[in-house]
């Protein structure tokens, strides 16, 4: 680049002759050059101005046409992404305590007609009433020769009958996949698992959904696709309820009873290893709800849960334990219980009309004295014994995760009087069901706590407020073992586990009302083992049972509720890892003579 | 110089270019890869489903007390009592045994003229 010089000689030598000022030359040549190196910087500032706005240009237009492409085309999984576990769509499993499977899902087939693509539809209409003999075949020919262009055939087919479907050849016959709920086991554990059946239907799949017992209680858990298909699991043991179900079976066959509930309940925790109610049902095949009779009667009913018995004797522990939780008593102090007693007017008698006279509080509870008990209650007083039997859970439904559990509500006294006090004293007059007895009897077992009972698996001891000091406790439990090993409930003793409990011998009220029955009664026993150190807590309740090997009909629970309970425990204790107390070889001794 | 920086920056691009390209098709071969895992994956769970629920079913505890009933002369099982548990000191230590067997019945072996199987 040529500069010009701001002071060109020979302009300067013509202006000093012209005699002119030579500065104005240098001005002149200043401004000329400030306007050039103007004109270069604008022109440079442009051009950057220019790429800028090229830049912007581009990139808005690359992000714009992301922006149209993400919005006008079809979203798609990420295919690239790392998953772990995929979103599973089927109905969750449900598990024992040890994982064993209660209730899957399989896959199956359900079957459908399209009558307008069908060749030979009267063949068709044969050939599918000889599979399927509950389908009716006036009415397959009327569908299929008739303007519908669809028909349900079946809900769920079994491979082998798939198989025979293909084989009649016909192409109007189509199948559609299903997920069906299937439970292995049979009728074992019926009524908690309850049910399922198909909700919304479509030709590709249908909606499976929970019709009773826990598969309704948690159907929108089951349902939950975030749960990815982790399994429900329950707190039942499924050996232990076989075996429970096997021997309340053979029970209720032996003293022709005609129907029998057992609870095996854990007394810290509140799990719930077995809940049986015969006669059962296969949820497999649910049985439709009667429509006429006693609800009772029907194999859905839950007698455990929903069945609100007077529970009879067993009751009597409740009034003693908080007699003595009052003070007002201690297991050796005799009460008189010889009659006559009449409350309000009504006459407390005992049974077989026997007199025992004095006896200690624990006697009472052994000897199952209703006048003992009823001198017991009228001390207590009514509202203190309301108080204590509500907060021991005999006034609400126990909230176990069925659905069925609403229905088990409490039958109370209209009035609590002091007759009725007295009657509930010794477990007329209050109707609860068995499940409402073991948690009751559950605060004896683990030192006086509340325990909810649960159908749930827990990671550990679930106790809640205190309901007796741990004193009491010790002492009820102390007359408990002594009914066995003295008193009423002699063929409960299980070599090996020191077993307590309580009989119960009520008498099954008329229907309609008007007294009770004298030959139809509920027996209980109500019982905890092993005494030394509280695990669990057993209610075995037998409807209308009678025995009959004697020369008279008998039909107290110490003759029918406590052998089946006590054969019961024998069967289930070596299950559940508790080691018989039995000493087989003094080996103390040996060590100590070897000295 | 300059035509030299020109030459390797081409050349640069192309090796670039190069790269991408079979880098991109590794990946869509290891994204359809990927979908048939996850596919085969499904189908095992499906399978693992339903023989669980066999497993399930065929040991349920009605079938077993069924076959222990019907096999009792063979198996000889009894239910579980509390009289079959054991202490440890009840069980007798194996006897220590002998340092030399004697051989009673030599027999001479040789795997001359055999035959893979």
């Amino acid at each position: 680049m040529i500069r010009t010089p701001l002071r060109p000689l020979a302009r300067i030598l013509d202006a000093r002759r012209k005699g002119e000022n030579p500065d104005a030359i240098e001005r002149e040549n200043l401004r000329i050059r400030q306007e050039q190196m103007r004109d270069t910087a604008r022109s440079r500032a442009e051009g950057r101005l220019l790429v800028m706005a090229i830049m912007f240009f581009c990139a808005f237009t690359v992000v714009g046409l992301r922006m149209g492409n993400l919005a006008a085309s079809e979203p798609a999984e990420p295919r690239a992404q790392v998953s772990g576990a995929s979103i599973i769509a089927s109905r969750a499993d449900i598990v024992d305590r040890k994982g064993r499977i209660l209730a899957t899902n399989m896959e199956t087939v359900s079957l459908y007609a399209h009558p307008q693509q069908m060749i030979d539809p009267l063949r068709s209409a044969t050939e599918l009433v000889k599979i399927f003999p509950e389908l009716d075949e006036d009415r397959l020919r009327k569908d299929f020769t008739g303007k519908r262009k669809f028909v349900w055939l079946r809900k769920k087919l079994s491979p082998e009958q798939k198989q025979l479907v293909h084989d009649i050849g016909e192409p109007g016959l189509l199948f559609g996949p299903r997920e069906m709920r299937l439970y292995p086991n049979g009728a074992l554990a019926s009524h908690v698992l309850g049910g399922a059946s198909f909700g919304r239907e479509g030709v590709h799949s249908a909606e499976v959904i929970g019709t009773a017992g826990i598969e309704k209680f948690f159907d929108a858990e089951l349902r939950d696709p975030a749960r990815e298909g982790a399994p429900l699991e329950l707190s039942l043991d499924l050996t232990v309820q076989a075996v429970a179900e096997r021997v309340l079976l053979g029970g209720m066959k032996l003293l022709n009873a005609k129907g029998a509930a057992s609870v095996l309940m854990d007394v810290q925790t509140g799990e719930v290893i077995s809940i049986a109610s015969l006669p059962d049902f296969d949820p497999n095949d649910r049985p439709r709800p009667l429509t006429e009779g006693e609800a009772a009667d029907s194999p859905l009913f839950n007698r455990a849960v929903q069945g609100v018995y007077e529970l009879g004797s067993t009751f009597k522990v409740f009034a003693a334990a908080q007699a003595l939780e009052l003070g007002l008593v201690n297991p050796d102090t005799v009460i008189d219980t010889s009659g006559p007693m009449k409350v309000a007017g009504f006459r407390i008698g005992e049974f077989d009309n026997k007199n025992y006279g004095p006896l200690s509080v624990s006697d009472i509870i052994v000897k199952s004295s209703n006048r003992g008990t009823g001198r017991l209650a009228l001390s207590i007083g009514p509202e203190r014994q309301q108080e204590f039997l509500k907060r021991l859970g005999f006034f609400e439904p126990i909230p176990l995760e069925i659905v069925e559990a609403e229905g088990g509500k409490p039958l109370l006294p209209k009035k609590w009087t002091e007759l009725s006090s007295v009657t509930i004293s010794y477990g007329h007059g209050l109707s609860s069901s068995p499940l409402h007895l073991a948690a009751g009897y559950a605060a004896f077992a683990n030192g006086g706590h509340k325990v909810e009972p649960t159908l749930l698996k827990q990671s550990g001891p679930q106790l809640g407020p205190r309901l007796m000091s741990e004193r009491t406790a010790a002492q009820s439990l102390d007359m408990l073992r002594k009914v066995v090993t003295d008193g009423t409930a002699s063929f409960g003793e299980v070599a090996g586990y020191s077993v307590g409990g309580k009989t119960g011998t009520a008498d099954k009220p008329k229907p309609r009302g008007g007294g009770y029955y004298d030959d139809k009664v509920i027996n209980t026993f109500a019982s905890v083992f092993p005494t030394n150190d509280p695990k669990y807590v057993l209610i075995v309740t037998l409807d209308e049972p009678v025995e009959t090997s004697g020369s008279e009909p008998r039909r107290t629970a110490g003759w029918t509720a406590v052998p089946v309970a006590a054969e019961m425990i024998r069967r289930i204790a070596p299950l559940l890892g508790l080691r018989p107390e039995v000493e087989t070889r003094h080996l103390d001794g040996m060590i100590n003579t070897s000295n | 110089m300059r035509s030299l920086l020109y030459v390797l920056t081409f050349l640069t691009v192309i090796a670039a270019a190069f790269w991408a390209y079979h880098e991109n098709y590794k990946t869509q071969a290891a994204l359809a890869k990927a979908q048939s895992v996850r596919s085969d994956i499904s189908d095992a769970r499906a399978r693992l489903a339903v023989l669980k629920a066999e497993w399930a079913y065929l040991n349920r505890p009605d079938r077993l007390r069924d076959l222990v009933e019907v096999n009792y002369e063979r198996l000889g099982l009894m239910p579980f009592e509390p009289d079959q548990f054991g202490r440890v000191d009840q069980i007798a230590y194996p006897e220590e045994p002998e340092d030399d067997l004697p051989i009673t019945y030599p027999v001479e072996i040789s795997s001359a003229g055999a035959q893979e199987p």
